[in-house]
């Protein structure tokens, strides 16, 4: 059991928030955290992992981290962390990168293999892509078999593909491992792949806790398909008015009447939903 | 042209070499420490710190020869102290001299040091502390290596800069062949003398010597920017 109830004043970009959390988490959790910038969801990881001071009480089993006594400093606690700019050691390989944490060779053996990285090992990591960076980095997090494993956004600077297969090795990687993992992400599909929970922090506080389903899902009611977007365009044609929103990755047309077109203004965010009709499901090419 | 090559001191160079590089070395021994104290130091003391490691740049060098020389000589309680407890006199002596140059020359190996550490990814140092190494671990093993510009410009500047220096050394050591008579002194002596030709000769050699240096510098620098390009 992961016992979280913390406090801290944070200067964000709209003045001083108030970042209040208190969590329980169930060792091997894989906790998604979840949130827009600005909420807080890197100075909690932060502050899980003792870079930055807060009020309040970590236990962690049952061992304190801190509480109003003392802070345990960052080389105490068994963390690993996964930073979204990977921050290797640029002067070390590959190898030499897992085992400054280690010197495990055994271990750092098992890590690359599982990875795909073993043929990169002498390698430094300036010859190395944006998904080998992060590999190596989530290797490197885990040399110290941690506790907890922390990630703050590992994904968000790949391609779709590459995050897909890094995905899987996270996954893999906390079970074998046994770890409890909290990680920041803003990627549904991601989300619901990996987590078995979903916090969501706003201002500081947590607005929502559930399963990816409970939370994630929007659609309600007898809505058989509901999206959030952002109405980038209304167009008058003949008569009607088309919507352009931006969904994802896409953009989709809905037409309006006059009078919807006149309650909305551009660059608003919309929710998308339909009810009566069958969904045809295709594989995409 | 070999006559005259035989008639040349070189004494004074030797000299110069010599104080540049054990100064170079104690810099680097204090400069070290401080240099990253003041780049991850949140502490109020800070500016002041900076400051004070900042002021021989600003200083006329009589100002600083001043207040050594006031500071090590017999009639101060650090000169008698040493001179009675050590039998170590500190003015008019190369270990003066190593003294005076240590304080002129600190920020030319602290400031390169210091902004080095600064431009360092500071996810990549707290990777280090996560990973279970001290603060001086992480210096040695991860700041370090990865500022070997700056690294570089600091020792060879700080040498240089030790090499060049004139008015301290002049007010702290004053001009005693094999002991304080360094090349700068040298060359100050000579026009006085109105020995042109032996000054041209020496200042030719210190300013060929300078710009090998710094040549050199930039030519290592342009390299390791080179090959650490793709590195953020």
């Amino acid at each position: 059991m992961i016992h979280i109830d913390i406090c801290k004043t944070l200067h964000g970009s709209i003045g001083e928030m108030e970042l209040m959390v208190d969590l329980n988490i169930q060792e091997g959790d894989f906790i998604a955290l979840a949130g827009q910038s600005g909420s807080g969801k890197t100075t909690l990881l932060r502050i899980i992992a003792g870079l930055e001071e807060a009020k309040g009480i970590l236990r962690v089993e049952n061992e304190v981290w801190m509480d109003a006594k003392k802070s345990l400093p960052p080389q105490k606690r068994k963390i690993g962390f996964v930073f979204q700019d990977y921050a290797l050691f640029p002067n070390m390989t590959i190898l030499e990168n897992l085992l400054f944490v280690q010197k495990d060779k055994a271990l750092a053996d098992h890590l690359l293999e599982i990875t795909g990285l073993s043929e990169l090992k002498n390698r430094f990591p300036f010859t190395l892509s944006g998904g080998q960076k992060q590999r190596v980095s989530l290797c490197r997090a885990m040399m110290n078999r941690p506790k907890i494993l922390l990630m703050d956004e590992p994904l968000s600077a790949l391609d779709p593909q590459m995050r897909t297969k890094l995905q899987q090795e996270i996954l893999s990687l906390h079970k074998e491992f046994g770890t409890t993992t909290i990680m920041v992400s803003h990627d549904p599909s991601e989300i619901y792949r990996l987590a078995n929970r979903v916090v969501v922090l706003d201002q500081g506080r947590i607005i929502q806790d559930g399963t990816p389903k409970n939370v994630l899902l929007k659609t309600s009611g007898s809505q058989k398909f509901s999206f959030e977007g952002e109405l980038l365009d209304i167009i008058k044609v003949d008569v009607i008015m088309i919507a352009i929103v931006s969904i994802g990755q896409q953009l989709v047309e809905v037409v309006l009447s006059q009078e919807e077109a006149a309650n909305l203004t551009i660059g608003q965010k919309v929710t998308l939903s339909t009810k009566a009709f069958a969904p045809i499901l295709k594989e995409s090419h | 042209m070999n006559q005259l090559f035989s008639t040349i001191e070189f004494g004074p160079f030797f000299l110069s070499f010599k104080l540049a590089g054990i100064t170079t070395l104690i810099l680097f021994a204090i400069a070290l420490p401080l240099a990253w104290y003041l780049s991850q130091t949140r502490s109020k003391l800070k500016p002041f710190l900076e400051a004070f490691t900042a002021l021989p740049i600003v200083l006329p060098p009589s100002v600083l020869g001043f207040y050594i020389l006031w500071a090590l000589s017999y009639n101060s309680p650090i000169g008698s102290f040493f001179e009675e407890t050590f039998g170590i006199k500190l003015v008019f002596n190369f270990t003066g001299l190593v003294i005076a140059s240590c304080f002129y020359s600190l920020p030319f190996m602290v400031q390169p040091l210091q902004s080095g550490f600064e431009s360092l990814n500071n996810n990549m140092l707290e990777a280090a502390y996560i990973s279970g190494k001290s603060k001086w671990m992480t210096m040695i093993k991860v700041a370090l290596p990865n500022i070997k510009p700056a690294l570089m410009t600091a020792i060879i500047v700080t040498f240089a800069h030790t090499v060049g220096e004139f008015g301290v050394v002049l007010m702290v050591g004053g001009s005693i062949p094999e002991e304080t008579k360094v090349a700068s002194v040298a060359i100050y002596e000579m026009v006085e003398i109105m020995d042109y030709t032996t000054a041209h000769i020496y200042s030719a050699i210190m300013v060929i010597i300078s710009f090998m240096v710094l040549l050199g510098v930039y030519i290592f620098n342009r390299k390791q920017s080179k090959k650490l390009g793709g590195i953020s």
